[in-house]
């Protein structure tokens, strides 16, 4: 078990070490500042992406020793991942953004809420329905009328509003 | 004493109608998300956040620390009835109070740990009133070079000192600093570590960076774990009574409960693990002979007692270095804080001066929040036991709604649900490789703050680095840093050697 190359854990660590790399060309794209200073904007990025990119070979290294996904219980003990629950939850988060300029907030919210729900291993789409409907709704009024948020009426919210006899806005 | 005038001054604000309501609010929303797995305070301020845009600065605060105190409240119900942690400083709660309620003994658990937590409250929040000004005193003495050194020791003790692993915390305070550069850079006008995009020139948004690190990474990570027929047991609640012996049994480890857990929360160490974790083992050493069994076996209610105090008294000890010194030791502190900048106000040691009101009117709702919490725990105990067995598909379909709303309304732009998708899955994976995220959304917000004190030091020692060692109190703290940084590996060397 020692000494063996832990490869999700290595994975893990090239990814910190990736982007400390990305963020170390980044600070070196700051453009210098023509006002004086005697910390230029260029300093703490600079400070913060090396230290980034060394936590990131230091996880490498870790990983290359056997890594520390094995040491802890609950990470070794776990199952597989659940593709399926995690497939289904995925699809629900791109419906939602496919949705939600075109029909609007409580549309989108719902086919989202229904997909959700059935990763979690929920069988009644027409419960979900019958929960996700009023509750993105309501969600959009408590936003919108009670915090201020400012977001589009979509196309049911129209039709609410319409029904209520106020403007869409 | 300025803590009384300050008190006097603060009651008469904090016991308006208005801002009863608020805390009520507050209580209710706070001891909801509190019951519920997988919604926490700073999730809920996060999403809350735009109501800074619509309420008084006051109201918005009591309403904020009644969702802080009240998730104390409520996650010491799921720890007991469901066995599962509502909240991170309820996972000690859990060992004792979950082996209670499977005896039949959950009404005394949740009794203890409501009154324990009341006693607690009103501990810290006493302790805020009084040690809070002193405080303040000592950190008007402070220039940005002690300010930049307090905030590295900060930095050390949330993401080195705490957690499993010090290097996984730094990767993870490490990217939360990563993303507070990101944008114009104040004091330049230079745009900073954002490819050229015009897009993020105004830096990534701290709500979408905590929704998408606690509501959808949990959610996808929880998908990724579930496992079709898996549902924990409510258990019932029984009776709500303490009897004389289990009263007599929660007195002194609500005192030392409430105690241990103070200093610990007003230490930048943040956090609410680690004393409810030291009052267990103290309990479970100080426990009367004749009970001792009951550890690890039918539940001893000592258990349940001192931790809870703890966990809550801890809680009010992190407002303290938040207040006083506008240093954030939690992520839902640090949530808290972006929320005082939203009103232009910034936290620190002149918060007591200039918006004395608002500090005592919410030091004082803090008082009435607790009187509230425990009046709305024990009798209310059935809508919470509901409100627990909402079925966990819906319960996560129901937060990404809230999730998808909270961004959304940022700009109504599908790019930041993008960016919010992408964090979500780095979350996630955070989770699968045990990574901590509170020291992503703490470096992304303390980070900022950190750099001008930083640019500050060397501005006023133009330009000599050596500001920070030569300053008593600056070398003083960075020494304190450094030690909790590499005093443990030191330590576990020379143990190993000792042994060898």
């Amino acid at each position: 078990m020692i000494n063996r190359i832990a490869v999700p854990d290595l994975l893990a660590g090239l990814f910190v070490l990736m982007l400390g790399l990305v963020s170390l060309w980044q600070a070196s794209a700051i453009p210098v500042s023509p006002l004086y200073a005697q910390v230029g904007p260029k300093a703490v990025p600079y400070v913060v992406a090396s230290a980034l990119t060394a936590l990131g070979a230091l996880l490498v290294l870790e990983a290359l020793r056997g890594g520390w996904s094995a040491n802890i219980a609950e990470l070794a003990e776990a199952g597989p991942p659940n593709t399926k629950a995690l497939g289904l939850l995925g699809a629900g988060l791109v419906l939602n953004v496919i949705l939600i300029g075109p029909a609007g907030f409580s549309i989108a919210a719902t086919a989202q809420f229904v997909m959700v729900a059935a990763a979690f291993g929920s069988r009644s789409v027409a419960r979900d329905l019958l929960i996700a409907l009023p509750l993105t709704l309501g969600v959009w009024f408590l936003f919108v009328q009670g915090l201020g948020v400012n977001i589009g009426a979509g196309l049911l919210e129209g039709l609410v509003l319409r029904l209520m006899g106020r403007e869409v806005f | 004493m300025e803590a009384i005038d300050g008190l006097t001054l603060g009651f008469t604000h904090a016991l308006t109608i208005p801002n009863l309501g608020w805390a009520l609010l507050g209580c209710f929303l706070g001891t909801a998300i509190g019951v519920l797995p997988g919604i926490g305070p700073a999730l809920t301020i996060a999403l809350l956040l735009p109501i800074t845009f619509q309420v008084s600065a006051t109201g918005a605060f009591i309403l904020f620390c009644g969702i802080f105190y009240g998730a104390m409240y409520g996650g010491s119900t799921t720890s007991i009835l469901l066995n599962a942690p509502g909240e991170s400083g309820s996972i000690i709660t859990a060992l004792e109070g979950a082996k209670m309620a499977k005896n039949g003994r959950a009404g005394p658990a949740l009794a203890t740990a409501a009154i324990g937590s009341f006693i607690a409250g009103i501990v810290g929040t006493l302790g805020i009133a009084f040690i809070g000004p002193v405080i303040v005193d000592l950190a008007l003495l402070l220039g940005p070079a002690e300010y930049f050194a307090l905030m590295l020791l900060c930095f050390v003790t949330v993401s080195a000192v705490l957690g499993g692993s010090a290097l996984r915390g730094l990767t993870s305070l490490g990217l939360g600093l990563t993303l507070g550069l990101i944008g114009i850079d104040l004091q330049t006008g230079q745009p900073r570590m954002t490819f050229g995009l015009p897009e993020l020139y105004d830096g990534v948004n701290v709500v979408l960076v905590a929704v998408g690190l606690f509501a959808v990474a949990e959610a996808l990570h929880m998908a990724w774990r579930h496992h079709a027929g898996e549902k924990a047991e409510v258990r019932p609640v029984g009776k709500l009574m303490l009897s004389r012996s289990d009263l007599r049994r929660s007195f002194w480890p609500w005192v030392r409960g409430a105690g241990l857990g103070f200093p610990f929360g007003v230490m930048p160490a943040g956090g609410t693990e680690m004393p409810t974790m030291l009052s267990y083992y103290a309990e479970r050493k100080l426990v009367a002979p004749e009970h001792a069994h009951e550890f690890g076996t039918t539940g001893a209610i000592e258990g349940v007692a001192g931790p809870e105090a703890a966990n809550n008294a801890a809680a009010a000890g992190i407002l303290v270095p938040m207040l006083t010194l506008g240093i954030p030791t939690s992520a839902t502190a640090a949530i808290m804080l972006s929320a005082f900048q939203s009103y232009g106000i910034q936290p620190g040691p002149l918060l007591f001066e200039t918006q004395g009101q608002l500090v005592w009117t919410l030091i004082a709702s803090l008082f009435v929040a607790n009187v509230m919490l425990v009046v709305l725990n024990l009798p209310l105990i059935g809508l919470w036991v509901r409100i627990l067995k909402i079925p966990t598909p819906q319960l996560y379909a129901g937060i990404l709604v809230f999730a998808t709303i909270g961004t959304y309304g940022i700009s109504n732009s599908v790019v930041d649900l993008l960016l919010l998708y992408g964090i979500g899955i780095i979350g996630m994976f955070m989770r699968r490789f045990d990574f901590p995220v509170a020291p992503v959304v703490i470096g992304m917000i303390l980070g900022p703050m950190a750099e001008q004190a930083l640019r500050q030091a060397l501005t006023i020692s133009q330009g000599d680095w050596s500001v920070f060692v030569t300053r008593p109190g600056s070398l003083a703290i960075l020494v304190v840093a450094l030690l909790a940084l590499l005093g443990p590996r030191i330590y576990a060397v020379w143990s190993q050697r000792a042994a060898a």
